[in-house]
């Protein structure tokens, strides 16, 4: 067991973990972060996703003992005084969840996608999110909620 | 009742967003493997690897010590069995059926089936101590391809004798609904056009997003169970069916589950498994597959062999259909497993006016994953060879694809429409949803710029791909299933619950998991009893709170479940008009319902319907003779199915030189009724677009020769991403049904049905001047480079490379 010390969505935590012990795992069943959710075994899906010191990761693909003295931020984590956070909004507002069971993952890689690339073309989008699976929306009205949160960030 | 003025004139037709969509979106959604309950166990599966193996024995002992393991089991453990997979859908009565058993002790039939459990404090410690399960398998000859499996020479199931299941044959001659298709095809082979074709209909996954899982509480009087299911009311009854346990003493909820497309709609060795644990235990306890299982263990579908025979005059004039299916059902036969193939019988001959046609469907049991119903169900099957045909008929008669379909299906002027397959399409309007998809598409620009690529000998070539498509939805009429032997009905129910703050809950038999149900029967609530749109609760898939229904498949749930909704709601305005009269203290029949409210003719009297509703509450002052309640439920059985039709239009770009292949544009005209939520309906277009252009392209389940599963993850069963695909156009005409209150025909699968083909044909028919008149799905790179290297190498038009042998 190793001691490690990582703020998640603003709170710290300090917690004895398995070396081997994934980021996402520590996320679901130690913190009870359950809204960050494991979609795949081979690191494709990016149902995962969260933010490690603002940046995009995919939580299955990282060790919780990497998290040590860093921040993670996840789908729970990006709203603030009760407001959701403007790609929340845009899914939202552009219909692009269906079941959802992608939305948590791939609203925090579009959120990394418009850091990066704050005016994207919709090829820039589509190439931003390709590490994300989604199912059931055929991703033009995930294109579209990206574009649309994009323009309304200007 | 400002509400009420704020709220749109009518909320049926408006782009409402979703309800549902604030706690997916915020990471507060309730998938079942977010579950946790005190004491809770976690199980992990010991599956085959092999894909037919005799077990001589199972070391558990070294797994039961392993670290905070609690229990190992083997079927022997539970001689009082798991229950059973249920077959409901016997096509034939000798219909030659493995039983199949939750978990096995003598012999596995497929990869992936379950022999052990492992019972441990945590999921991790469950899953290490799986692979300290020592099972001695003796291998034995698997027979995996439909083909093969014809022949009889290795048996999935030595004791069955045979690996053929059944033979189902519809025939118009004998049916009286048609002529006979021999004559058609004799007649056209001595004078007129015959085609003849075999397609391959390759396997897929379903691959829900959200990994099955199940938690099972054994703690209370009534046992709990949670499971990512689209059928939580038809598990239950399968659970009480086939374990013996009472049906009362059984809860079955399916809280939010993420997707389903037919691969949840199913009875799992999973959930019987997780059930026993629990019961045996006395704990809770939760067993979530990985994406691995998932894809192994989850059914699959599709997976046909198809031949063809069209029959036509010179003119291109339809006069004959013959089908003959192979379907390769997996090692046991699943719940519709059967069945699925057999829809397919309804809808080979699709919007064309057949004069004579011929269904044959033979299954036949393999050693792979079990097949089951897929986004469709026997419907794109049957869509995709249908579609090929008609372009291989415009190209043999030498004009364009659409035109040839324009000469054969039924104008808008001849509904109702009884088919050759005896199916009677109550509306449609095929001429005005392709004129408007012609117009979306730039179709005669497109013709124009592909001549130009093809007089310029452009290595990209351009090609158009049509497909007009027709489905049945809204499984389904229950006489009809009891017709084919289906093990249940086909109606719906709905109950609703005015509470006396004037809030409304709904209760509805369907089991949404993404189709966005609750907004949608809210939005039909609103108008129809005239009360605010955010009021309405709908309330699902809980069978201790929606205590009937069949659930969610088949584009069944706004048809059928809606429709007991709207039924349920006429019943409260009849039973409110009475008590409205009273407190009015004017006749019934003076009253005037609108907008929410009871009017008396001519005055400016009036009640709400939410007022009545505190007044039933209260009852301080009621009629005499009339209980006091305007509660209503309704279970609405419809007496067809509904046809939605559209014209799909595809342009492809295919490089000649490398095989690869672009989309370029995609446009879909839709007639499915009258729309609720348009919203909603885009979404479940694109969804079902893209998955049916993933068949075209790219998806392919394949097992070695020894019955593995190859594409086994996702790095291997390529789902597209973002990256792969496009932004479509999609819109909609509208003849709307007459077998529902509403005219509404069902949407979920339509985008699925009519793609496939519309991909294959645009590549098709941009090659076709290359000889090339088929290739094999998925149309990788290699094999469209392969079909245009074989063309090249034997004469144009007389390809086979790359299609079917
Ligand atoms: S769970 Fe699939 S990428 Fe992390
Ligand atoms: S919304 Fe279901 S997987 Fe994306």
């Amino acid at each position: 067991m190793t001691r490690i010390n990582v703020t998640v969505d603003g709170v710290k935590y300090s917690d004895e973990v398995e070396p081997r012990t994934l980021l996402v795992h520590y996320l679901r069943e130690t913190l009870g972060k359950v809204g960050t959710v494991v979609g795949c075994d081979t690191s494709n899906c990016g149902a995962c996703t969260v933010h490690l010191d603002g940046r995009s990761v995919k939580s299955c693909n990282v060790l919780a003992v990497q998290a040590d003295g860093h921040e993670v931020t996840t789908i729970e984590g990006i709203g603030s005084g009760g407001e959701l956070h403007p790609m929340q909004k845009a899914f939202h507002e552009n219909h692009a969840l269906q079941c959802g069971f992608c939305t948590p993952g791939m609203i925090m890689q579009a959120i990394d996608l418009l850091k990066d690339n704050p005016d994207p073309s919709e090829h820039e989008i589509r190439e931003g999110l390709e590490g994300n699976l989604c199912r059931c929306t055929g991703y033009h009205n995930i294109v579209k909620a990206v574009a649309a949160a994009a323009k309304a960030g200007e | 009742m400002t509400a009420v003025e704020d709220r749109p004139a009518t909320e049926i037709g408006t782009r409402r967003l979703r309800k549902e969509d604030q706690r997916l979106i915020t990471g507060r959604t309730r998938w079942t493997d977010n579950i946790t309950l005190p004491g809770m166990v976690h199980l992990a599966m010991v599956r085959s690897p092999h894909a037919h193996a005799t077990i001589t024995g199972i070391d558990t002992s070294a797994a039961a010590q392993a670290a905070n393991v609690i229990a190992v089991y083997t079927a022997a453990d539970f001689p009082e069995g798991l229950g059973v997979c249920a077959n409901a859908w016997p096509i034939t009565p000798e219909q030659v059926t493995p039983d199949h058993l939750p978990m096995v002790g003598d012999r596995v039939a497929c990869a992936g089936e379950i022999v052990a459990v492992v019972v441990a404090r945590s999921a991790a410690e469950a899953q290490d101590a799986a692979e300290l399960v020592d099972v001695d398998f003796e291998e034995l000859p698997a027979v995996l391809d439909a083909m093969e499996a014809m022949k009889d020479e290795v048996l999935a199931h030595p004791s069955k004798g045979t690996n053929k299941s059944a033979f189902w044959q519809l025939d118009s001659a004998a049916a009286g609904t048609g002529g006979n298709v021999e004559e058609a095809i004799a007649a056209a082979r001595a004078d007129g056009i015959l085609i003849e074709r075999s397609y391959r209909q390759q396997r897929l996954i379903p691959a829900f997003m959200e990994p099955r899982s199940t938690v099972v509480d054994p703690t209370g009087e009534q046992v709990t169970m949670w499971t990512s299911t689209q059928i939580p009311h038809i598990l239950r009854f399968l659970i009480a069916a086939t374990t013996g346990m009472s049906e009362s003493k059984i809860r079955v909820i399916a809280p939010d589950v993420g997707g389903g497309f037919g691969g949840k709609l199913q009875t799992t060795p999973e959930e019987f498994i997780t059930l026993a644990v629990a019961r045996r235990l006395g704990k809770p306890a939760k067993y979530t597959e990985t994406r691995s299982e998932s894809l192994l263990s989850g059914h699959h579908g599709r997976d046909q062999y198809q031949k063809l025979t069209l029959a036509a005059t010179k003119d291109g004039t339809v006069t004959g259909l013959k089908v003959e299916l192979v379907a390769n059902l997996g090692a046991y036969i699943a719940i519709v497993g059967g069945g699925v193939p057999v829809l397919g019988a309804w809808m080979f001959n699709a919007i064309y006016k057949f004069p004579a046609y011929q269904f044959n469907c033979q299954t036949v049991l393999t050693n792979t994953t079990w097949v089951d119903a897929y986004r469709g169900a026997g419907r794109p099957e049957a869509t995709y060879a249908i579609e090929r045909l008609m372009d291989e008929l415009a190209a043999e008669v030498g004009v364009d694809p659409l035109t040839i379909r324009e000469k054969n299906w039924i104008r808008h002027d001849e509904f109702p429409f009884t088919s050759v397959a005896g199916m009677t399409y109550d509306s449609g309007n095929y001429e005005a949803a392709t004129a408007r998809a012609k117009e979306l598409f730039g179709y005669d620009e497109l013709r124009a710029e592909q001549a130009r690529r093809r007089a310029s000998g452009d290595p990209v070539q351009l090609g158009i791909g049509v497909s007009t498509f027709t489905e049945m939805c809204g499984l389904a009429p229950s006489r009809v299933l009891g017709s084919l032997s289906y093990g249940a009905g086909g109606w719906e129910h709905a109950s609703i619950r005015m509470l006396p703050t004037g809030k409304v809950e709904v209760v509805t038999g369907t089991s949404p998991h993404g189709q966005g149900h609750e907004t949608a029967w809210s939005q039909i609530v609103a108008d129809r009893l005239g009360v605010p749109f955010e009021d309405v609760e709908v309330l699902h898939g809980d069978t201790q709170i929606a205590y009937k229904g069949l659930d969610t498949y088949g584009s069944r749930s706004l048809v059928v479940g809606a429709e007991a909704v709207v039924r349920a709601a006429d019943k409260i305005i009849d039973k409110a008009k009475v008590f409205a009269a009273h407190l009015l203290e004017a006749s019934a029949d003076d009253l005037e319902w609108g907008a929410g409210r009871f009017h008396v003719k001519g005055t400016d009297k009036g009640v709400g319907i939410t007022e009545v509703a505190l007044a039933t509450f209260a009852s301080h002052n009621y009629p005499e003779g009339v209980e006091p309640g305007i509660d209503a439920d309704a279970t609405f059985d419809p007496d067809t199915f509904s046809f939605p039709h559209g014209t799909h239009l595809c342009a492809m770009e295919v490089d000649t030189e490398t095989g690869q292949s672009r989309m370029r544009s995609y446009v879909c005209v839709d007639d499915i009724g009258h729309i609720i939520n348009p919203l909603i309906v885009e979404g479940q277009v694109h969804g079902g677009l893209v998955q049916g252009i993933a068949q075209a392209l790219w998806e392919d389940a394949i097992f070695d020769d020894n019955g593995t599963l190859v594409t086994g993850s996702f790095v291997d069963y390529t789902l597209p991403s973002a990256a792969d695909t496009i932004s479509f156009v999609t819109e909609n005409t509208t003849s709307p049904s007459t077998t529902n209150t509403l005219g509404t025909k069902g949407v979920g699968e339509a985008g699925t049905i009519a793609s496939t083909p519309a991909v294959v044909n645009a590549i098709v028919d941009a090659l076709r001047p290359h000889g090339v008149h088929d290739i094999q799905m998925p149309c990788t790179p290699q094999r469209v480079w392969r079909a245009l290297q074989s063309a090249r190498s034997t004469h144009p038009g007389s390809t086979d490379e790359g299609s079917l042998q």
